[in-house]
């Protein structure tokens, strides 16, 4: 039972990685209908710019934290600027192919850099090695970091969508672009928003991950766990992607150890599986319609 | 008479090599309500969203208190006060009705003043009241349509487009409906360029009506004239176009950009 419930929780924790990619996925979705599949390489950069910063560099954790973070979020709106504005109106199919060549670029891009590409690497933290006890429970201090920090971040996130102006204008948007300019909103800067809050979100998930797993410029294809995440929460709702991030994490984590090797790696298909057969709509998929 | 708030040109707005807009001039003076009649297709829409800057027009010109539009970005015209109410309502369904009637006000600054004017809107409309707080996609269309006016009003416009208001609704509420646009022009003097269908509701309530057919102004003049008119008679107020109606109800979405 205790090793049923630790394996969980570590389940939870790389869960809340997926969550958050995910919810950097739903974001772009929901904002601009363009499925980015460029979002692992958007978290790989945000992990080995801080690598950079506290490894090479020594920079106090924090600091180094935050402009990894802020960089990341400027390259993303950078790219939605530079690649994906002129796109819009093309064919769906057309935009989600300028984002796999995104991925790739970035990809090629880190490889480029010597101290990134020749190793494996993993970020240690003052956490590093110490553990949190929960009755018979022992968590490592790192995955209870990374759980407490994705609560805070979803929490952050919900109060800017619900209170704030702009996090209106971004659900407006989501909406019905149409009416959302009716009322003024611009929706290009939005897309723009869209793109910086999740290349924000997404070098968190990155750092997150750094001091839990070992990270490489291969890993994203770590973030494309953040479409079936999100399939399960229903494609375009941000608690969903949530939701789904989390349930895939401990489902892979069980998998791991309870099932044959070979399982875990494809928990995240079969989960999709049997939620859309149960609720072809994803956990929490919108179902109110507009009535005409 | 003074300089009308709103005139249009020789305006032509294609979508694509369809010339949907063939060259339509017309004034809306200060204060007025005035319709634009026609049937399906005729291009009554693509006026009103050439006019709020979502279609740009090829040709001919746009002007509204004394400033040429042309050139304005569709999301600073609301800020000039130009407010749309569109067609098909295109509420914001999983916002609920209060932050619905929020997002009218989103370009005003005065923060205080928002918030009593959305009470006083929701006054207006217990029934919204009531539901202030739910999701506004479980209005009825009814509710949904006044929604989209007090969220098109918030913005304190001195023009309002409204775009078939009446669509798919009861005969009694688009009487109430009708009764409401009527109300807005009186209380705030708010000038209205309605599109309808309903030429019988619609020549009633307006001052002043233009009809158009297949992109053209074929007709224009006081509605007490229009309504005498004996091709009006006979094609907008005879036969009721309620079959036409009942036909086309499929929803087109976001085609614009
Ligand atoms: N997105 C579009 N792409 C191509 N053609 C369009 C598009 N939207 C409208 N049209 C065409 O432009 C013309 C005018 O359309 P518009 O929507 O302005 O008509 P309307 O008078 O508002 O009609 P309705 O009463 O059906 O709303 C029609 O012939 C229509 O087929
Ligand atoms: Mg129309």
């Amino acid at each position: 039972m205790v090793q049923f419930l630790q394996q969980v929780i570590s389940g939870v924790s790389i869960g809340c990685v997926y969550a958050l990619i995910a919810l950097g996925f739903v974001l772009i979705y929901k904002a601009t209908e363009t499925v980015n599949f460029a979002i692992g390489e958007l978290m790989m950069i945000g992990a080995f710019l801080g690598f950079t910063f506290i490894v090479i560099w020594s920079l106090p954790l924090w600091l180094a934290a935050i402009i990894a973070i802020s960089a990341t979020a400027l390259l993303a709106a950078m790219l939605e600027r530079v690649f994906l504005r002129p796109m819009v109106g093309e064919p769906a199919f057309a935009i989600l192919v300028v984002t796999i060549g995104l991925g790739f670029c970035l990809r090629a891009a880190a490889l480029m850099v010597p101290e990134w590409s020749s190793e494996t690497v993993r970020i240690f933290t003052p956490l590093s090695g110490s553990v949190v006890r929960l009755g018979p429970i022992v968590i490592s201090a790192d995955h209870a970091a990374v759980i407490v920090a994705t609560a805070l971040i979803v929490t952050g996130f919900f109060v800017f969508f619900k209170r704030t102006r702009m996090g209106l204008a971004m659900q407006a948007v989501s909406q019905s672009q149409l009416a959302a300019t009716y009322m003024g909103v611009r929706t290009r800067s939005v897309s723009t928003l869209a793109w910086l809050l999740a290349g924000a979100i997404t070098a968190v998930a990155g750092l997150l991950l750094a001091p839990i797993a070992f990270i490489h410029v291969n890993m994203g294809v770590l973030g494309l766990k953040a479409i079936p995440a999100a399939i399960i929460g229903g494609f375009s709702s941000l608690p969903g992607a949530i939701v789904g991030g989390i349930l895939l994490g401990v489902c892979e984590s069980l998998a791991g150890f309870y099932l044959p090797a070979g399982f875990s790696e494809v928990a995240a298909y079969i989960l999709v599986l049997v939620v859309l057969t149960i609720r072809p709509e994803g956990l929490f998929g919108e179902t109110i319609h507009k009535r005409v | 008479m003074t300089q009308p708030l709103l005139t249009l040109s020789n305006v032509e707005t294609y979508y694509g090599r369809i010339m949907a807009v063939r060259g339509v001039s017309l004034a809306v003076p200060e204060g007025a309500i005035v319709t634009i009649l026609g049937s399906n297709g005729a291009g009554k829409s693509t006026i009103l969203k050439t006019i709020s800057g979502v279609m740009r027009p090829r040709k001919g010109a746009i002007t509204f208190a004394d400033k040429p539009l042309a050139g304005v970005e569709a999301a600073d015209i609301v800020g000039l006060g130009i407010s749309h109410v569109p067609e098909g309502r295109e509420i914001f369904p999983f916002m609920t009705v209060r932050e619905n009637i929020l997002m009218g006000a989103y370009l005003r600054a005065d923060r205080t003043h928002i918030e009593q004017d959305i009470e006083d809107w929701l006054d207006r409309f217990p029934i919204l009241r009531e539901r202030a707080g739910l999701p506004a996609g479980l209005l009825s269309g009814g509710q949904q349509q006044m929604l989209a006016i007090c969220r098109a009003m918030m913005s304190r416009p001195k023009l309002l487009l409204m775009d078939e208001p009446s669509l798919g609704l009861s005969p009694m509420l688009t009487r109430q409906i009708f009764e409401i646009i009527r109300e807005i022009n009186e209380r705030f003097g708010t000038t209205i360029l309605l599109v309808e269908q309903n030429a019988k509701l619609a020549l009633s309530t307006a001052h002043l009506g233009y009809v158009l057919e297949v992109g053209r102004i074929v007709l224009e003049g006081p509605t007490t004239e229009l309504m005498d008119n004996a091709d009006v008679k006979e094609f907008y107020l005879g036969l009721s176009n309620e079959g036409v109606r009942g036909e086309r109800r499929w929803k087109r979405k976001k085609m614009w950009h």
